[in-house]
């Protein structure tokens, strides 16, 4: 098995954020897209961040792996600040899912799959073999799937392929932009317990970003609550749920009340 | 069909590798420098907005210039950075003929490549670039494994463009020195050989085809990533470099001695008669038709060509620029002596004089009692007249509106061989002709009298360049050429070229006329 588990060095947080600012739009009229935003993620925690639009979760995902810089605090990775790491090797050990995949469509989906250890120098044979366990990994065929272009794969076999990327360079820690948002319910639901198990297969330290409150209540260990760049609320989801903020419990709310909502109907109308 | 039945079809078809692989071989020579600036250009410019902007700027600017003035100006360019260079470094290079036809088409092909560059670039989708930095990538890895690649298809298609622009403007490098498949087009229409012009607009046309559309078959490949596509389009593209390569290394001859010949139809028939005496005497030879009547005299000079015929009044105004006018035989005697000093041999007079004079119809003047130059003042202001395209700025223009003091309605400039018959027609009153030229006969027309003598001497003389100084060779083989043409065989001559005759069937009867065979109907 390639992925077995690893122990952290350190007794370090995997990813530590403290009072971290980033604005935007000039100096005359700056956007704080992240706010002294403080939080530590746990060695292999699953950590969903939810929040409105705008609301900074990309911003903050993005200044782990050095996508976007911070104006001020300090984010370290694994104990080391990220401003003294150089940025190609930082993002080299960290996986990185894109909503829509990101996938490069002049290269065939083994070729996608395997570029972080051909940038690494890997040997060919041996990068081949580790496409095809990847690929087994995430459920995908290597013979049907691997020669293909990725836009004549499905939305949930692209985002599949976008996982098993991320996964490449044998990461510890994976980040992840609203990775199962623009699928279909059902492959939603397939893909999101697929990566669960993943995770806790790989011993992986994994940031979500999410829409989805129900995605984030059913798969993640914690759960952070952004609003207008400042981290407004953080815990289990039982912890968030309970919270006094009235933006929090009407944001984590929401699964609740459709559910209430839908069995209500279910009741009324006789659909079982 | 009759009409192809025409030997001009075949002697057109004759010159075809060589035209079209020297055509091809510039054109592909400018198209991949042109790439070579321009790729790198526009990779290194794409984040930095200004610079960018001057150099789009500065690639349109270029475009505007028409092709044709751009690569004449590229010869004066070269030839001071020719001496420069052999002052500074101790070595020259030839300034005339390829490298700044290539230079200039390379210019030229700039713009198309270097907007599809910058555009293809900043159109590649910021996802993939966040993507491509996330998955570890520098930012050169990024560019070639990512950014080039998706930019491709429309980079291709600048590339198109560009090949486009520089095949069809190559037919405009025949002016300065470099054959081309506008050799055709330059001879046709000094000659009024139609089938010349036709033909070589048309295999001009047919190349501009085949490589577009050998071009566009890999750029859909690259768009469709279409395997089958690019690799056809690329094969095609590899079979007709090949194809153009080929004359060159199958025909690379040690000395050939290059005998110039300005852009009209009594220097492409003392062009031929020259090649085909040299090759008569054993010496290869080889004609290089239609340059300009400026660049001429240099290309001689710099040895670019070996020998070509000039005329006594141009060099003595244009090259020496001189304003008083000698009586003929001094004014040769003073030119071989200027000549000399430029190493410049004036190897002798063929014979007849082909001066500027004023023409008009025959009628008209009798109708108006105007005999010469002087009776023409009083009727000036009334009249239009027409010259060649250098007449007006030439200094013998001057001298004659200075010393008879003419005024005329308007000047136009016009085709040589249309000049005639709008004289004849009533189009213009009065022409700047020829007086070598036989349409002046055809047409009635009468060329007026230079009483004052404004108009120097023009008499055909035969130069050789530094390097054939002391050819002996050479010499004997034109010797018999030397004062044996006289005005009136030279006047039947152009007027043949003028008619349906090639330059080449013309060099042949007029061969014949001088040593005194029985010329062939």
């Amino acid at each position: 098995m390639v992925h077995e588990l690893r122990k952290v060095g350190t007794s370090d947080p995997p990813i530590s954020f403290t009072h971290v600012s980033r604005s935007f739009g000039g100096d005359l009229r700056p956007v704080r897209a992240v706010d002294d935003v403080s939080l530590d993620v746990a060695s292999g925690e699953f950590l969903a961040i939810v929040g409105a639009s705008g609301s900074g979760k990309t911003t903050l995902l993005r200044l782990v792996n050095r996508l976007i810089e911070a104006d001020s605090g300090t984010v370290t990775v694994e104990g080391e600040d990220v401003r003294q790491v150089d940025p190609i090797r930082l993002r080299r050990r960290i996986g990185y899912v894109f909503q829509n995949g990101g996938l490069f469509p002049h290269m065939s989906v083994a070729a996608n799959i395997g570029i972080t250890p051909r940038l690494e120098g890997a040997a060919e044979r041996e990068i081949t073999a580790q496409v095809n366990e990847l690929m087994a990994l995430v459920r995908l065929d290597p013979v049907e799937h691997g020669g293909r272009l990725p836009q004549e794969l499905s939305g949930g076999q692209r985002q599949r392929v976008g996982v098993a990327r991320a996964l490449a360079a044998r990461p510890r820690i994976v980040l992840m932009d609203e990775p199962f948002g623009a699928l279909d319910p059902l492959t939603r639901d397939a893909l999101g317990d697929d990566y669960r198990a993943l995770h806790r297969k790989l011993g992986l330290t994994t940031v979500m970003i999410t829409h989805d409150m129900t995605e984030a209540i059913l798969l993640a260990d914690r759960i952070a609550v952004m609003r207008d760049g400042r981290l407004v609320a953080l815990g289990t989801p039982g912890e968030v749920s309970a919270t006094s903020d009235a933006y929090v419990s009407e944001l984590l709310g929401t699964p609740r009340r459709q559910a209430e909502r839908l069995s209500a109907l279910f009741a009324a109308t006789g659909i079982a | 069909m009759s009409a192809f039945s025409d030997p001009r079809w075949s002697e057109a078809l004759s010159h075809l590798p060589d035209y079209l692989g020297s055509h091809g071989r510039v054109s592909l020579a400018a198209l991949a420098l042109g790439l070579l600036i321009s790729l790198p250009l526009s990779i290194l410019t794409r984040h930095h907005p200004w610079l960018r902007g001057g150099l789009l700027g500065l690639a349109s600017i270029v475009q505007t210039v028409p092709g044709l003035a751009l690569l004449a100006l590229f010869y004066p360019l070269l030839l001071v950075l020719a001496s420069l260079s052999l002052r500074w470094f101790g070595f020259s290079f030839s300034a005339f003929g390829f490298l700044p036809a290539m230079l200039a088409l390379a210019l030229y092909s700039m713009l198309p490549v270097l907007r599809n560059t910058l555009t293809g670039l900043a159109n590649v989708d910021g996802d993939l670039l966040q993507a491509a930095q996330a998955v570890g990538m520098t930012p050169r890895q990024s560019l070639f494994s990512v950014e080039l690649p998706l930019a491709m298809p429309v980079i291709m298609a600048g590339i198109r463009t560009a090949a486009v622009w520089v095949i069809g403007t190559a037919t405009l490098s025949t002016p300065i020195g470099q054959t081309s498949l506008g050799n055709y087009i330059f001879a046709g229409l000094q000659t009024q050989n139609w089938v010349f012009v036709l033909f070589g607009c048309g295999a001009a046309a047919a190349l501009t085809i085949i490589v577009d559309q050998l071009l566009a078959l890999i750029e859909t490949g690259l768009r469709r990533r279409s395997r089958l596509r690019i690799t056809l389009g690329g094969v095609g593209v590899a079979l007709l470099v090949a194809a153009t390569l080929w004359p060159t290394l199958a025909m690379r001859q040690a000395t050939s001695y290059s005998v110039g010949a300005k852009t009209f139809a009594e220097q492409y028939v003392l062009s031929a008669l020259i090649t085909d005496r040299l090759r008569e005497h054993g010496l290869s030879a080889k004609a290089r038709e239609g340059l300009g009547s400026n660049l001429i005299f240099s290309a001689l000079a710099s040895g670019d060509i070996d020998l070509y015929v000039d005329y006594s009044g141009t060099l003595w105004a244009n090259q020496f620029h001189h304003t008083n006018i000698p009586p003929r035989d001094k004014m040769l005697e003073q030119l071989k002596v200027e000549l000399a000093q430029q190493h410049i041999t004036l190897a002798g007079e063929l014979g007849f004089e082909n001066a500027y004079a004023l023409v008009m119809p025959r009628r008209r003047a009798e109708a108006l009692g105007i005999h010469s130059i002087a009776d023409l003042a009083a009727h000036s202001n009334t009249m239009s007249i027409a010259g060649d395209y250098e007449f007006f700025s030439r200094p013998e223009w001057a001298a004659i509106r200075s010393s008879y003091g003419l005024q005329f309605r308007a000047e136009r400039q016009m085709q040589p061989d249309f000049m005639y018959a709008a004289a004849a027609s009533g189009e213009v009153d009065v022409i700047a002709g020829y007086t070598s030229d036989g349409l002046i006969a055809k047409y009635d027309l009468v060329a007026l009298d230079d009483p004052r003598q404004a108009i120097p001497p023009y008499d055909a003389v035969l130069l050789l360049s530094p390097k054939r100084e002391n050819d002996a060779a050479l010499r004997d083989a034109i010797a018999p050429l030397l004062g044996k043409i006289d005005i009136a065989v030279m006047r039947e001559a152009n007027l043949r070229a003028a008619g349906s005759a090639s330059p080449t069937d013309v060099a042949r009867w007029l061969s014949e006329r001088i040593s005194g065979q029985a010329p062939k109907k």
